[in-house]
């Protein structure tokens, strides 16, 4: 399969290269657009239970440390720029600044997903996690419910936004070993270059995802 | 039998041999042809089940099947039917083969996507035939919450990822339509000389790409809602089951535009080439594909108007469902413009195309009655919106499908179908359609519910009749399966343009080779231009 990455040239059914290039990168940004409509459907989810169950949501979410939240946030937005710097050195053919680049975006991503296992973890601890031991303090009789569906969402969400991120280590961990070896040239790069659009789009899920679910009740205290 | 000069001349058929040269193949034609197969398995296995729901309603009290198993005949009826035979059924047989024909390119975008979402196809299936052995699954194709999150005892999960994976079967379709219709045109072919076939199948890829990921999600909901009670859907936890619903339905209306848009785009081919005048109208046709899609998005809360949904909601949804009819009655219009004057040909294609117009034409008006809010209270949920929607999926969808393959078949197999057996095969199909569904029309009308295996006696005359439509139906499927394996062998050999059509497709030998064309055509011409043909021929000819 990978006849066409050790000689870059075109394949069969392209006239040029830039033909090739437009090509995948709109394929890209097609498969983009279908998950945005994947996660979707959760935002969706998310904003009907949230304006039904306003007070217990809010609750529910200032049990979230926003603190651990924003320093993940702040992981993800920087290997989002790390993962430009990368395409840059592709673009520019430095293959020893791809792949510092590379390792630097996989550190920061293994460190968010990191933080996410423990922050999951401690709603094992906290009894946040829906179920028959599900408890959370404070809500008003009848709340339990409402906040075991926020506490759903939380884990739907993340958990799905996390599957995103652990594709995206694989597709990161494949480039390197490509950029490794030599395969990326500045007239051939394509796969660093979507590879990056897709590491942008799960970090922009999760720009909508903290806020939402860490931040919404914030001005109430 | 064969001729030497069908085998001589190297085509995609006999270029390379052997199991692997298939299961391995990126030739979007030979991926088309491995949809044909595998399609047309799923087409009659979904038929067992529609004949075992007939014969079981032959009688008015159960005899046949029990209570249980008819609910598991008509779910694994519509889920095998819809998600494994008529959401792929053109675009991807008919249209992976002959949409990068058709715009000139050597192959679609992405081949090897293109084989990848036929193993996803075929992988999806095989979860659903394993819920079906294991057991089967009694939730109806809809899989409506809470009884198939909190009560059914089948195999709901097994069956929900098998419609899962083929979801992702027919997303990496759509997008490598889109992409391809987008960067693959041969030079010269401007977007208004695209085929009227290749823009419906753009536009109903528009669907697929939109639509299918958000069945996604809701299948994923609804597993671990059945796995893990989250609650999403459990009024328990303050959850909403209609949410599952509105989900579900937003792309499960749209689906139905993915069902039929291909049939609309190959019976605009048929109706220009057996006719021999350019579609009338060309550019609003084409537009019109496009509105079918997007107004497709917008109307999906009509199948709720009886779920507790606010009336307003009902109202607004009422009023864009009827707007649906415009870009569908523009077709149908501009078809019989098309016909106008023309020099008609009754091959078996046009005798196909005639059928979708008239069956398509009462399936959308009664499309009509069911948006209407008044009327759908009466009908919703009765024969009367199972005999609206098989006219547009089997009196529009199939006939559309068998047309194109008659149509098509000397160009993919180099050979012609013998035409006596192919009009009466139209012909029985379409009495046999007929004799099926207007019945359940009228049941409908009288009040039998859907998705009952008993009911009163004065019901059994009309379903008898259903019956007996049913059987002539099957009989009238099964011909074109027997001709066609019948003309691999010895039909006529067809040549590269029997039918004097326009298309690119037309322009290379039949078979076609392997790179589709001996060198990337260059357009001149508008689509239909078959004055330019003429001229052509009779330059080659002088």
């Amino acid at each position: 399969m990978d006849s066409y990455i050790e000689t870059p040239e075109l394949r069969e059914q392209f006239e040029t290269p830039t033909q090739q290039k437009e090509t995948s990168t709109l394929g890209m940004w097609i498969f983009l657009v279908t998950e945005i409509m994947f996660f979707g459907g959760l935002f969706l989810a998310y904003t009907i239970y949230r304006k039904e169950f306003a007070t217990v949501f809010g609750l529910a979410s200032s049990t979230l440390d926003a603190a651990i939240g924003a320093a993940n946030t702040a992981v993800l937005i920087c290997s989002s720029f790390t993962m430009v710097l990368a395409v840059r050195a592709a673009q520019i053919g430095s293959r020893k600044a791809l792949i510092v680049f590379l390792i630097l975006t996989i550190l920061l991503g293994g460190i968010f997903l990191g933080v996410k296992a423990y922050e999951w973890n401690q709603k094992f601890e906290e009894h946040h996690v829906p179920g028959p031991a599900f408890y959370l303090e404070g809500v008003p009789p009848g709340g339990q419910g409402p906040a075991q569906l926020f506490f759903s969402l939380y884990f739907t969400m993340t958990g799905l936004h996390a599957l995103h991120m652990l594709i995206g280590e694989g597709l990161m961990l494949f480039l390197l070993w490509h950029a490794y070896a030599r395969k990326y040239t500045p007239s051939y790069y394509t796969p660093v270059d979507i590879g990056g659009l897709y590491w942008h789009f799960v970090d922009i899920v999760w720009i909508f995802l903290f806020p939402l679910l860490y931040l919404i009740a914030r001005h109430q205290h | 039998m064969i001729t030497e000069a069908v085998q001589e001349r190297e085509n995609y058929l006999n270029t390379s041999h052997g199991i692997k040269s298939w299961l391995l193949t990126k030739d979007h034609k030979r991926i088309a042809l491995l949809y044909l197969h595998t399609i047309t398995f799923f087409f009659f296995l979904g038929g067992i089940f529609a004949t075992l729901i007939r014969l079981e309603l032959l009688t008015p009290k159960g005899s046949l099947v029990s209570a249980d198993t008819y609910s598991k005949l008509f779910t694994l009826h519509g889920v095998i039917m819809v998600f494994f035979f008529l959401i792929p059924s053109i675009p991807a047989t008919l249209g992976n083969f002959f949409l990068p024909m058709m715009i000139g390119a050597k192959d679609l975008a992405f081949p090897r996507i293109n084989l990848l979402s036929w193993y996803l196809l075929v992988i999806g299936g095989c979860f659903a035939m394993y819920a079906m052995l294991a057991g089967g699954v009694d939730t109806g194709w809809t899989f409506y919450v809470p009884y198939s999150s909190n009560y059914s005892n089948t195999y709901v999960i097994a069956t929900g990822l098998g419609i899962f994976i083929a979801g992702f079967s027919s997303i990496l379709t759509g997008l490598n339509f889109i992409v391809t219709v987008h960067r693959m045109r041969a030079p010269g072919m401007t977007w208004f000389r695209l085929p009227l076939f290749v823009w419906s199948n753009y536009a109903t890829a528009l669907i697929q790409v939109l639509g299918t990921p958000v069945i996604a999600i809701t299948l994923v909901l609804l597993i671990c809602e059945r796995t893990l009670h989250i609650g999403v859907f459990d009024p328990a936890r303050g959850g909403d089951p209609v949410l599952f619903q509105h989900l579900f339905w937003f792309y499960s209306h749209p689906a139905v535009y993915i069902m039929v848009l291909p049939g609309l785009g190959v019976i605009s081919e048929l109706v220009s080439v057996f006719a021999k005048k350019p579609v009338f109208g060309y550019k609003v046709v084409a537009f019109s594909s496009v509105a079918i899609a997007v107004l497709g998005f917008l109307v999906w809360g009509h199948h709720m108007f009886v779920s507790g949904q606010s009336v307003y909601a009902g109202l607004v949804f009422s009023f864009l469902s009827y707007f649906v009819a415009i870009p569908s009655a523009i077709k149908v219009f501009n078809w019989t413009a098309t016909l106008h004057k023309g020099s008609i040909s009754y091959a078996t294609p046009m005798l196909y195309a005639f059928g979708f117009i008239g069956l398509f034409t009462v399936g959308g008006l009664t499309g009509l009655f069911v948006a209407c809010l008044g009327v759908d209270v009466h009908v919703h949920d009765t024969y009367f919106v199972i005999a609206h929607f098989h006219y547009i999926m089997v009196g529009g969808t199939i006939m559309a499908y068998l047309g194109g393959l008659h149509y098509w078949w000397p160009k993919m197999s180099g050979r012609m179908y013998p035409e006596a057996w192919a009009k009466l095969s139209a012909l029985v199909i379409y009495l046999g359609f007929n004799l099926t569904f207007f019945p359940q029309f009228i049941l409908g009308y009288l009040g039998m519910p859907r998705r009952y295996w008993t009911y009163p006696d004065e019901f059994q005359v009309l379903h008898v009749m259903s019956t007996a439509g049913a059987s002539v139906l099957a009989v009238g499927y099964l011909m074109p399966l027997v001709y066609f394996m019948w003309s691999l062998r010895y039909g006529r050999i067809a040549g590269p343009n029997p039918w004097g059509a326009t298309g690119l497709e037309w322009q290379t030998p039949s078979p076609p080779p392997a790179h589709n064309f001996e060198e990337t055509p260059v357009v001149t011409t508008e689509a239909y231009d078959y004055a330019a043909l003429a001229a052509m021929e009779e330059a080659k000819v002088g």
